[in-house]
C-alpha cells in the first residue's frame, strides 16, 4: 500500500524524450488505481455497514457517518451464531488437509522425481489424467461413496478429497527435479536411505513448494462450499462458509449483523493473504504456467 | 553419480546406462512405498466417485438409504435426455460460461497489460484484485446480496444517482444474471489477472527497449509485442475459465437459489436438486455423467488443439516466452 503514497519516481522513468510513452504510463496508473479502488469498495462497504446501527442503515443508506458507529453488531453476531465453532471446524479441517496433502503429495512427487520403480509410468498417467477430471462435477456419486464408507459427518469426509490433489504432486515433482542430482548421490553414498533423503535433504530444500501447496490447500479447503454443505449437516459441525450461508436464508435481515458476520468470515482469509501474498500469487502462477 | 560411474564400465554413455540398467531394488521398493499413500487416496476418493457414478447411473438408487436399488439399464439416461429441465439447467451453465469467459479473459488481459506499464504499486493492484479470490463464496454472496438490496443497497442507489432505473437484481431473470455476473467478475477476476501478470513478467524487457528505440508507441508495443507473446497464456486462461465457469454453482445457488422460477439454475444445482432434494440418486448420477462427459470433452478438445499448436510452434522455432504445462491450477467452480 505504501507504494501508492509515493508516486514520485515517475519523472525518472522511461527513456528521456519519450513524452508520449510517459503520458501513456501515467494514464495507465490513473486508470488502474481507479479500477483497483472500485474493486475494494465491496470490502469497504461491508466493513462500514457492519459498524452502523440497523436503524440508520435503512433510514440513510448512503450516509455512513450518520447514526454513529459501534461494534455492537459484532458482539451480537458472535453471541447468536456459533461462529467460534465454525472457525474451529474450518481450522481443523484445513489444517488436516494441509498436513496430509503436503505429506502424501510430496512423497509421491519425490518418488516420481528420483526413483525408478515398476508402475511409475502408470502413476504418472493417472496423475496427469487426474488433472483433467472435473471432480466438482461428481459430488453425487462422491456422496454415495462416502456414505457407504460411513464417513459422512466426519472431518475425514472433508479432508480426504483435498488430499487427492494431482496438482500438488506436480508442484512437488517440479521442485524436486530442481535439486541437483549430485547432492542426492552424495547422501546415498553416505548410506542414507531414500526415506531419510526425502525427509532430511529434500524437504528442507523444498520449503517454497511446501509453502505454496500448504497455502493453496488451506485456502481451497477453508473456502469449499458445496461439498461441506452436503457432508456436514448439523449447525455445530459446520464450517465457516456453510455456516454463514445459512444467514442468507434468514428472512428478517439485520444488515449490520449480517455484514459483521461477513467481515468475520473474510478477515482471517485476508490476513492469510496479506501475510503470504507472495507465495499465493507465485503458487497460482506456477500451477497455471510452467 | 560420479563415484558410482567409476565402478561401472566407463565406455557406456551415461544416459543409455540410466535407461538400460535395472534400478536397484531399494529404488523400486522406496518408489512404490512413497507413492502408495497418495495412490490409495487418489484411487479411492478421486477415481472411486467416477466409477461409482457410472454404476449408480444404471440403478434406481435413492440417496436416503444405503444400497444400489434395482437395475434399470439405460432408462435413467433416456429420462435425463428427455427432461427439458435438465437441458434448461445445462443451458444456464453454458450461458454463464459464454458471458463470463470473454469478460474475465479480456478484462484480465487489459488490466494486466496496463498494470505492467506501471513501475510502482504492483503489489497494491495484485492485492486489490486478488484479495476477493481468497474469500469464501458465501461471504461474497452475503456482501453482494446487501449491495443489491432494493431501496437501501449500494448498487440500486448508484443506478438512481446517475438517473437509471436499477434492474431488479434479485427478482427478475435478467437482473439475476446481471447480479451473478457482476459478483463473479469481482470475485474471480484476480485469478486470471495473476496468470497474465506472471506471463507478462516473463517477456524479456529488451524486446520493449528495442521497440521503443525503433519508435514504437506504447499502444503499438502492446498490440504488436505483448498480446501476441501472451497467446499461449491466453489459451490456458481461456480453457481454465471455460472449465471453471461450466462448473458454476456457488454464486447462483447462494444469490438466487437458481431462481426466479429456476430460470438461472445451473446444471450442478439440477443434480443437487434431483439427488438431495428429490433423493433420486441413480437419476442424478446419470445427469452427472452426461455433464461430466461434456466437461471432459471440452478439456480433451483443448488438449488436442494445444498439442497441435505446440508442434506447429516448434516447427516454426518461435522463442515462446511462457511454455505451458498441462497442469491447470484449480480455479473455483465458477471462477
Amino acid at each position: 500500500m505504501s507504494t501508492l503514497i509515493q508516486p514520485r519516481r515517475t519523472a525518472a522513468d522511461g527513456p528521456p524524450g519519450v513524452n508520449g510513452a510517459k503520458l501513456f504510463n501515467r494514464l495507465c496508473a490513473v486508470c488502474m488505481t481507479l479500477f483497483a479502488l472500485i474493486w475494494l469498495v465491496p470490502f469497504g462497504w461491508a466493513i462500514v455497514t457492519s459498524l452502523r446501527s440497523d436503524g440508520s442503515i435503512t433510514q440513510h443508506p448512503m450516509s455512513p457517518l450518520s447514526g454513529g458507529w459501534s461494534l455492537h453488531a459484532y458482539a451480537y453476531a458472535w453471541d447468536n451464531y456459533p461462529i467460534g465453532t465454525w472457525y474451529l471446524n474450518s481450522l481443523v479441517i484445513a489444517a488436516l488437509a494441509v498436513v496430509f496433502t503436503v505429506l502424501f503429495c510430496s512423497m509421491a512427487g519425490f518418488a516420481l522425481a528420483f526413483l525408478r520403480f515398476r508402475g511409475r509410468a502408470a502413476v504418472i498417467a493417472l496423475v496427469t489424467a487426474g488433472l483433467m477430471l472435473p471432480t466438482e462435477a461428481l459430488v453425487l456419486p462422491q456422496f454415495v461413496e462416502y456414505r457407504s464408507l460411513h464417513l459422512l459427518g466426519t472431518y475425514w469426509a472433508l479432508v480426504l478429497p483435498s488430499v487427492a490433489a494431482p496438482v500438488s504432486v506436480f508442484i512437488f515433482q517440479a521442485f524436486f527435479k530442481g535439486i541437483p542430482r549430485p547432492l542426492i548421490e552424495a547422501a546415498r553414498i553416505d548410506g542414507a536411505g531414500w526415506w531419510r533423503i526425502y525427509r532430511t535433504v529434500c524437504m528442507p530444500i523444498c520449503r517454497p513448494a511446501v509453502a505454496t501447496v500448504s497455502i493453496l490447500t488451506f485456502i481451497n479447503s477453508w473456502n469449499a462450499f458445496l461439498w461441506p454443505l452436503l457432508v456436514l449437516n448439523q449447525t455445530s459441525s459446520q464450517t465457516i462458509p456453510v455456516g454463514l450461508a445459512s444467514l442468507l436464508s434468514n428472512s428478517n435481515i439485520q444488515y449490520a449483523e449480517v455484514m459483521a458476520s461477513s467481515v468475520l468470515g473474510f478477515l482471517p482469509l485476508i490476513a492469510v493473504f496479506l501475510v503470504f501474498q507472495r507465495q499465493i500469487v507465485q503458487g497460482v502462477a506456477t500451477t497455471g504456467l510452467k | 553419480m560420479t563415484t558410482v560411474t567409476t565402478t561401472r564400465p566407463a565406455s557406456r554413455p551415461v544416459p543409455v546406462r540410466e535407461v538400460a540398467d535395472r534400478p536397484p531394488r531399494s529404488d523400486r521398493r522406496a518408489g512404490l512405498l512413497l507413492s502408495t499413500p497418495f495412490l490409495i487416496v487418489y484411487l479411492v476418493f478421486l477415481v472411486g466417485p467416477l466409477l461409482m457414478g457410472i454404476v449408480l447411473s444404471f440403478f434406481n438408487t435413492t440417496t436416503v438409504k444405503d444400497g444400489l436399488g434395482a437395475w434399470v439399464g439405460v432408462s435413467n439416461y433416456t429420462k435425463v435426455v428427455k427432461d427439458s429441465l435438465f437441458w434448461d439447467a445445462l443451458w444456464h451453465s453454458v450461458l454463464f460460461t459464454l458471458i463470463t469467459t470473454p469478460l474475465l479473459v479480456l478484462l484480465a488481459l487489459l488490466a494486466a497489460v496496463l498494470a505492467s506499464r506501471i513501475r510502482r504499486g504492483r503489489v497494491f493492484y495484485r492485492l486489490a484484485f486478488f484479495a476477493p479470490y481468497v474469500v469464501p463464496s458465501s461471504v461474497v454472496a452475503l456482501i453482494f446480496l446487501w449491495m443489491y438490496t432494493p431501496q437501501v443497497g449500494l448498487l440500486p442507489k448508484l443506478f438512481g444517482a446517475v438517473g437509471l432505473a436499477p434492474p431488479d437484481f434479485l427478482g427478475s431473470t435478467s437482473g439475476g444474471w446481471t447480479a451473478v455476473i457482476l459478483m463473479t467478475l469481482w470475485w474471480t477476476f484476480g485469478f486470471n489477472f495473476v496468470l497474465y501478470t506472471a506471463a507478462i513478467q516473463d517477456v524479456p524487457p529488451d524486446v520493449y527497449e528495442a521497440a521503443a528505440i525503433d519508435g514504437a508507441s506504447p499502444w503499438q508495443q502492446i498490440r504488436l509485442i505483448t498480446v501476441p507473446l501472451l497467446r499461449p497464456t491466453t489459451s490456458l486462461v481461456l480453457i481454465l475459465q471455460i472449465l471453471a465457469s461450466l462448473k458454476v454453482f456457488d454464486q447462483i445457488y447462494l444469490l438466487l437459489g437458481g431462481g426466479p422460477n429456476q430460470s438461472t439454475r445451473p446444471v450442478i444445482e439440477y443434480i443437487y436438486d434431483t439427488g438431495f432434494t428429490s433423493y433420486r440418486g441413480g437419476y442424478g448420477a446419470a445427469a452427472t455423467m452426461v455433464y461430466f462427459v461434456l466437461i471432459v470433452a471440452v478439456s480433451a478438445a483443448w488438449y488436442a488443439l494445444r498439442r497441435r499448436g505446440v508442434t506447429r510452434a516448434a516447427t516454426r522455432t518461435v522463442p515462446t516466452t511462457a511454455t505451458l504445462a498441462t497442469t491447470p491450477a484449480a480455479p473455483r467452480a465458477g471462477a
